[in-house]
């Protein structure tokens, strides 16, 4: 029944420049990396059942399953440093057809980077969530919700086969939806939350014709074997790849909320901010990206889907751009984070569509780091002013100054501010777009590199807005705000540091260490890798991102004018357009939602009504004469008739036959002596 | 030894015995008369053993199991008659309709 699959002990990967390293396979460590994903399930249902007995309420066993996945995911990530792991363990849980579903764990350089992202990040925002959920009323629900949330992340990332890809895949959509609609109470939150869940339902159909349509092909839903495929140049495969590459796109831009898929993922900001958090740096958002990564080789080789590569690099850059500038206009903290999320990610996706791998993921590693951070900074203003309008803050850089300090370093890690993370990872994107533009990604490359020069500069622009207004001149909400408990800033104090150091892990031209950590895989990439800091398109980059906080400064700086004075900053014509998000979201609901609800509601009554109601009263009435017929016809005058005669006959039998009974001895022995001569004359005769 | 004398009188007590049942009403006469087909019984069972020279002599040892069991019979017999005398004063065997429907 169980069968246990082991790939590739010893594989070879010309990484770079036929330059061959030798992958292990990792040893007992990720022979168990199944543990991973299962961990935080298995604890999920203890929160569920024995939470609220605990003394913590349950958020132990949470921050147990997150230190797990974090220690886990930190000692592969070491072990995958120094040697580099390629390991791909399944179980067989059905066969259909010719088809193997399985559940399997795949530890390779992009799954253990996901492990650890998810594991660091996780434990950061679990421990954080205990200062800032305490007192919330389903606060044992939130962490079996949150732990669900990981848990399913991890299914997600460890999954070798594309079937368990869609289960962690739905997964996290359904620990979404439950977050999002945390605060139930107030229906706007539940409108978020169905958002959410159908937006990316919606772009999940296109998730599963690209699986079927790999699936089918390669005649096995294992990535392995699609990679195989791949490096064996299957001309089957290379027949549907375009359709397989972009329909697995549309999946990804679910998830990644890509234009025009992005309009959940600012809805999504009614859920409690540590999960806002998590979900913008670790999990879900991360997914689409994890998905083009997993799936590289049949974008980037040249035989296969490389025409869906500029869709997904004018996808990206579209959303860069103009998520990027809708960031500007928005008052709710949250809501400019998750705008900025929105433009980080096209950011990614314009990076895997110029075909880099390691930039793509590298920019997700980092900005999971500073992303996280922010987002705990300004749960950690919302908590201690309790609102989520900037207008309603200002000056708190006195009263809470860890907050302060570490919002500081995850912005300009964000705006890409050297040293800080954000400057390599992005400068990494630069690159590789350029390099793009000069091989053979044309003039399409050329303007999104420069719609990438302008991204940053508005990156910096809106990161420096929302620092100002919300940590410098005069505190305008109610109340004094008080710095946040302890649990909650040593996270944001934990997060600043990688926010700050983690880009130091892939510096071209110095230490590119990252880049072999993640093209740790079955096949090699064959992705493009800077070799030198570029310093002209570094140095655009760091301008940009400089002029941008100067331009923050000019006008939301503190010593400017008052706060009516700078909230009037409108630019005629572009400013209702961004503050109505382009008209996307009224498009969306009364261009589909409206007309598709009436007229949908009015046909499902009408058919209710006529067809379903009619074949039920049918049925009802036949069933009726059936009834009728059987107790009149068969049970009234067939069945009681034959019980009643035999029931008579019985009756008059017996009436007869009881006048033999006289009780007189003597009639009795006659007709006995009578019977007995009877017998003896018969045999005389006839025996 | 002629066989013949035996069974004509063995007949002729079951048939006096069967007479007696079924005419007699008192109820010691009936069961004086059962008594006598036993007998009959007896007789040719004895008579039928000797005939044929059973060497296990089963028809003599049998017919002393009859006696055996005729002898309780009578004794349980003549209790119930006794009983059924003092309860209703007559042991006439037309009057008891007790077993009646």
């Amino acid at each position: 029944m169980t069968t246990l699959h082991l790939f590739a002990s010893q594989l070879l990967l010309a990484a770079e420049e036929g330059k061959a390293v030798e992958l292990s396979d990792g040893g007992v460590l990720a022979e168990f990396a199944w543990l991973i994903p299962v961990v935080p399930l298995v604890l999920m249902f203890g929160i569920v059942f024995f939470g609220k007995r605990l003394p913590f309420k349950g958020w132990e066993l949470a921050e147990l399953s997150m230190a797990f996945v974090a220690v886990y995911g930190v000692a592969l990530f070491a072990m995958n440093a120094s040697e580099g792991i390629y390991y791909e363990g399944s179980v067989e849980i059905a066969t259909i057809g010719s088809y193997v579903i399985e559940w399997g764990w795949i530890v390779d350089g992009l799954s253990i980077m996901m492990y650890a992202v998810v594991g660091v990040v996780g434990l950061a925002v679990f421990t954080y969530a205990k200062g800032y959920m305490e007192g919330d009323v389903r606060f044992t629900w939130f962490f079996a919700a949150f732990t669900l949330f990981a848990g399913a992340m991890l299914v997600l990332v460890s999954s070798p086969n594309m079937i368990q890809l869609i289960v962690g895949w739905e997964l996290v959509g359904v620990a979404s939806y439950l977050l999002i609609g945390h605060y139930w109470e107030d229906h706007a939150n539940n409108a978020a939350a169905i958002k959410a869940f159908i937006t990316n339902k919606v772009a999940d159909v296109g998730l599963f014709i690209g699986v079927i349509i790999a699936g089918v092909t390669v005649g096995s839903f294992r990535f392995s074997d699609l990679l195989g495929a791949i490096e064996a140049a299957d001309s089957a495969l290379v027949d549907v790849a375009f359709w397989a590459g972009l329909a697995l796109f549309i999946g990804a831009m679910g998830k990644s909320a890509q234009f025009p898929f992005h309009v959940w993922l600012p809805d999504a900001m009614a859920g409690p901010t540590p999960v806002s958090s998590l979900m913008h740096a670790a999990t879900m958002v991360t997914a689409g990206v994890y998905l083009i990564g997993r799936v590289f080789p049949l974008y980037h080789d040249a035989l296969f889907a490389v025409d869906v590569k500029t869709i997904i690099i004018v996808v990206g850059a579209a959303t860069l751009l103009l998520t990027g500038l809708i960031a500007l206009v928005q008052n709710d903290i949250k809501k400019v984070l998750a705008y900025s999320t929105l433009s980080q990610l096209g950011y990614m996706t314009a990076a895997m569509g110029a075909g880099a791998y390691t930039a793509g993921l590298f920019h997700l590693f980092t900005h999971a780091y500073f992303k996280a951070l922010l987002f705990l900074g300004a749960g950690s203003v919302i908590h201690a002013v309790h609102s989520n309008d900037m207008s309603d803050m200002g000056g708190l850089r006195k009263s809470m100054p860890y907050t302060y300090w570490t919002f500081l370093v995850g912005s300009l890690a964000l705006a890409g501010i050297f040293p800080l993370a954000g400057f390599w990872s992005k400068d990494e994107i630069l690159a590789s777009i350029s390099y793009d533009a000069s091989h053979g990604g044309g003039t399409v490359a050329t303007v999104v590199l420069v719609i990438a020069i302008v991204g940053a500069f508005i990156t910096a622009f809106y990161m420096a807005r929302a620092v100002y207004l919300t940590f410098f001149g005069e505190y305008k909400g109610e109340g004094h705000p008080h710095e946040s408990p302890r649990i909650m800033t040593y996270p944001l104090v934990g997060l600043g540091v990688l926010a700050a150091i983690a880009g130091f892990a892939n510096m071209p031209g110095i230490f590119t260490g990252f880049t072999d950590w993640v093209g740790a895989r079955l096949i090699p990439m064959g992705d493009h890798h800077a070799e030198s800091i570029d310093f002209v398109l570094a140095g655009i980059g760091l301008a940009v991102a400089l002029a941008g906080i100067g331009l923050g400064t000019r006008i939301w700086g503190p010593d400017r004018e008052t706060q009516e004075a700078r909230d009037t900053f409108r630019i005629a014509g572009l400013y209702p357009l961004l503050e109505r998000k382009y008209y996307i979201d009224d498009l969306y609901l009364y261009g589909i939602v409206g007309p598709t609800k009436g007229p949908l509601a009015r046909a499902a009554d009408w058919s209710n009504t006529y067809i379903i109601d009619g074949v039920v009263n049918a049925f009802g009435a036949a069933a009726r004469l059936l009834a009728r017929v059987v107790y009149g016809g068969l049970d009234q005058r067939g069945i009681d008739l034959a019980i009643n005669a035999v029931g008579a006959g019985t009756g008059e039998v017996g009436e007869g036959l009881r006048h033999a009974q006289t009780g007189k001895v003597q009639q009795y022995a006659a007709a006995l002596f009578v019977g007995a001569v009877l017998l003896v004359v018969g045999f005389l005769i006839f025996g | 030894m002629t066989l013949n004398p035996f069974l004509v009188l063995a007949s002729l007590l079951f048939s006096i015995g069967v007479y007696g049942v079924l005419v007699r009403r008192n109820a010691v006469l009936v069961l004086l008369s059962v008594e006598l087909m036993l007998t009959a019984v007896n007789i040719n069972l004895v008579a039928f053993g000797a005939h044929i020279q059973d060497t296990l002599a089963s028809g003599q040892v049998f017919a002393l199991f009859v006696l055996t069991v005729a002898a309780a019979e009578v004794g349980i017999g003549l209790a119930i008659v006794l009983l059924i005398f003092r309860n209703r004063s007559s042991a006439n065997v037309d009057e008891l309709d007790l077993m009646k429907w």
